[in-house]
Formats: structure tokens, C-alpha cells, sequence
């Protein structure tokens, strides 16, 4: 069996963001909104503390009411295996603007590091490239990782790709938890009032 | 629409649609049911309405988060059974305050031949209420237009989760044998 290589998830999500100007970013419960805020916060983030499989969802959503603007969902394996059914909601819905960028560490690192279902072997890019996504890929390196944020711009998604990250724990660098806040400053950003 | 399919659609189902264009909604989600079936079909017609079918009826929830981050406002229409897949994903409007206005044909509720549903039916008000969602039962025809207005009225103008719940009584009774 080889072994592929993997990726920091810290480095990994810091170069997918790096140079953002109008990108909207949806991020999963847990470590993967941890990798985001350690990248910096934003307006144009937006971070779920719950609801464990909306991320990508969320991302559908806004991706739809923003077809203009590009829409990255960062979210863990384990988080969108929850709602993995929303995989096939996405790749009918055709969102031309929407990427998934799902950071794979083959566990429930939120939880002590119970083998999750992609650590057992399920490539969550195989079942987007199946259900139809108009473009997968399995991210091992740096390289692969700058590919993916020159796609970001595109409008021939709906696309996801699987980084492979190592499977270490760094010290959590914790978003604001107020939704109410966090969704009246998203809003805000696009230009919209609060009610 | 077909000529045939208009007669068949009791009034009230035609009416829906149009009563949530009236407050702008632009994004239909939905698991099918046949109470919702012309409704549904208007907005998967309609150029105005992004219908959006789910596979399960939480992907609504996310799905009208987004929307609404975004600024446009939408509609979930789905079956009670489908209320109890929505409970932990309902956290999102409880802690971040987004409008919901979701529309619930009722089963295990009257009539019911399928005995199957009537767990989830008997308690889909009692759990909507347990997560913060008010709600509102139509039963009879001339109640669903002023109920659904309400509802996205309190839904838009309060940031609040709302559900209307259209009884089995108003759908009428599923004929099982045909």
C-alpha cells in the first residue's frame, strides 16, 4: 500500500485563502472553521457552530441568492458526511459559482480521533465526481492547493476537492460564536440591512 | 400546467405560490408530497423561483440560511415525517436568528390509513414548538392564504422561524386503493 502524502491543515487552508478579495466563505463546525479564522477573520466569512452537515448546504443557499460572486465551503470529512446526501441536492442544483473544499484528516478530530469514514477508505471526491460535479480532485501538495484557488473564479461548478491533511490537532483559534453577529456582519458586507 | 392538472388542484394548493411571491420569496426548497404537488410544480415552472429539490428535508434549513446570507428570502415545504429530520439542524435559527417560514402537510393527523405516520404527525407541532418554531394549523381552505401570510410575516419582518401546518383534513383523505 503507499502512502500519500499529506498536508498541514493550517498551511493548507491559509494558501487556499491567501489574496481573497470577493470571495464568500461557509465553514464547517470544529477545526475546519478553526483553519479559517487562523487565516483571518473576515465580513465575507461565515462559520457554523452546529447544525453538523449544513455546511455545504449553507453554501448551496448562498451560492444561488450570490451567482456573481465565488462561494468556498471549507468543512471537515466527518462534518459533511453527515449531510452527505446534500452532495446530490448540490450537483442537481448545478451552482456554477460553488466550491467544497473538504479538509480530510480520516477522523473525528473534534472528539479524540475516532477513525472517521474517509480514515476507513470512503474518497468523498469519488462520490461528488459520481452524483456529478463538473470537477473532483484529491489535494496531496501545495501544488495542488494553488491549483485549486485558480479554479475558485470559475463558473463551471459545482467542484470539490479532498485535502489530505495530517492528522494533528493544532491549538484552536476560536470565530466569534454569536450567529446573530455573525450573520448580520455577513449581510452587511453584501450590502444588506439588518430587518 | 395542463388543463387537467388545474381542475384536479383544489384552490387553496393554487393560492400558495403566490401568496409567498408576495413577500419576494425567490427560493422554493422541498421534499415532495402531493399536498404541496402544485405548488411545487408552479415554482419548478416559475423563471422567478430557484427550486431547489432535497434529498432530505435539513438541507432546507441550511439551504434558506444561505439564501437569506446572501439577502433573498425562501420557502421549505416538506411532510410532518420530514419535521423530525429537521430538529438539531434547527439549532442554526434558534442561536443566528434566520427567517424560516416552512409549510408542513400533515400525515398521521386524520384519517390516517398508514399507521406508520401517526408517531411522527402526533408530536410534528409539539417538536417544532420544542425548537423554537411557531406554528400556525390550517384545517380549513379559506384559512392557508391568511395563515401563510402571517407566518412570513412574522417570519421576514422578526427574524423568526415560522410553520404553517396544513392539516390532513384540508388535504382530504389518500386513497390507498385505486
Amino acid at each position: 500500500m503507499t502512502t500519500i502524502k499529506k498536508l498541514d491543515r493550517r498551511d493548507a487552508v491559509k494558501a487556499l485563502l491567501a489574496g481573497r478579495k470577493e470571495l464568500l466563505v461557509v465553514t464547517g463546525l470544529g477545526s475546519a472553521s478553526y483553519d479559517v479564522m487562523a487565516a483571518g477573520d473576515h465580513d465575507n466569512n461565515y462559520y457554523l457552530w452546529a447544525a453538523m452537515g449544513s455546511a455545504i448546504t449553507v453554501g448551496l443557499g448562498l451560492a444561488k441568492a450570490q451567482p456573481d460572486r465565488s462561494v468556498l465551503v471549507i468543512t471537515g470529512d466527518g462534518e459533511l458526511m453527515m449531510g452527505m446526501g446534500a452532495l446530490a441536492t448540490i450537483a442537481v442544483s448545478k451552482p456554477a459559482n460553488l466550491t467544497i473544499a473538504v479538509i480530510d484528516n480520516g477522523q473525528f478530530g473534534e472528539t479524540g480521533q475516532q477513525v472517521s469514514h474517509a480514515g476507513h477508505g470512503v474518497e468523498i471526491s469519488k462520490v461528488a465526481e459520481s452524483v456529478g460535479f463538473t470537477w473532483t480532485g484529491v489535494i496531496t501538495d501545495m501544488a495542488g492547493v494553488e491549483n485549486l484557488r485558480g479554479r475558485l473564479a470559475d463558473r463551471n461548478g459545482p467542484r470539490l476537492a479532498t485535502v489530505k491533511v495530517t492528522a494533528e490537532n493544532p491549538s484552536r483559534v476560536l470565530p466569534p460564536r454569536d450567529g446573530v453577529y455573525i450573520k448580520n456582519r455577513f449581510r452587511a458586507a453584501l450590502g444588506h440591512a439588518p430587518i | 400546467m395542463d388543463a387537467g392538472q388545474s381542475i384536479s388542484a383544489p384552490n387553496w394548493q393554487t393560492q400558495v405560490l403566490p401568496t409567498l411571491k408576495k413577500f419576494d420569496v425567490k427560493h422554493v426548497a422541498y421534499v415532495p408530497d402531493a399536498g404541496h404537488s402544485a405548488a411545487i410544480r408552479s415554482a419548478v415552472e416559475d423563471p422567478a423561483i430557484t427550486a431547489t429539490v432535497l434529498t432530505t428535508e435539513e438541507e432546507g434549513i441550511g439551504y434558506l440560511a444561505g439564501a437569506w446570507l446572501g439577502g433573498e428570502r425562501g420557502a421549505l415545504l416538506i411532510q410532518s415525517s420530514g419535521v423530525g429530520n429537521c430538529i438539531n439542524t434547527l439549532a442554526l435559527n434558534a442561536c443566528a436568528k434566520f427567517p424560516l417560514l416552512m409549510l408542513v402537510t400533515m400525515r398521521g393527523d386524520w384519517a390516517e390509513f398508514n399507521a406508520w405516520q401517526n408517531p411522527m404527525g402526533q408530536v410534528t407541532e409539539q417538536s417544532l414548538n420544542l425548537m423554537g418554531v411557531m406554528t400556525w394549523r390550517a384545517d380549513k381552505p379559506e384559512d392557508v392564504v391568511p395563515l401563510i401570510h402571517g407566518a412570513a410575516t412574522m417570519a421576514f419582518n422578526g427574524d423568526s422561524a415560522c410553520a404553517v401546518l396544513l392539516g390532513q383534513r384540508l388535504i382530504g383523505e389518500k386513497e390507498w386503493v385505486k
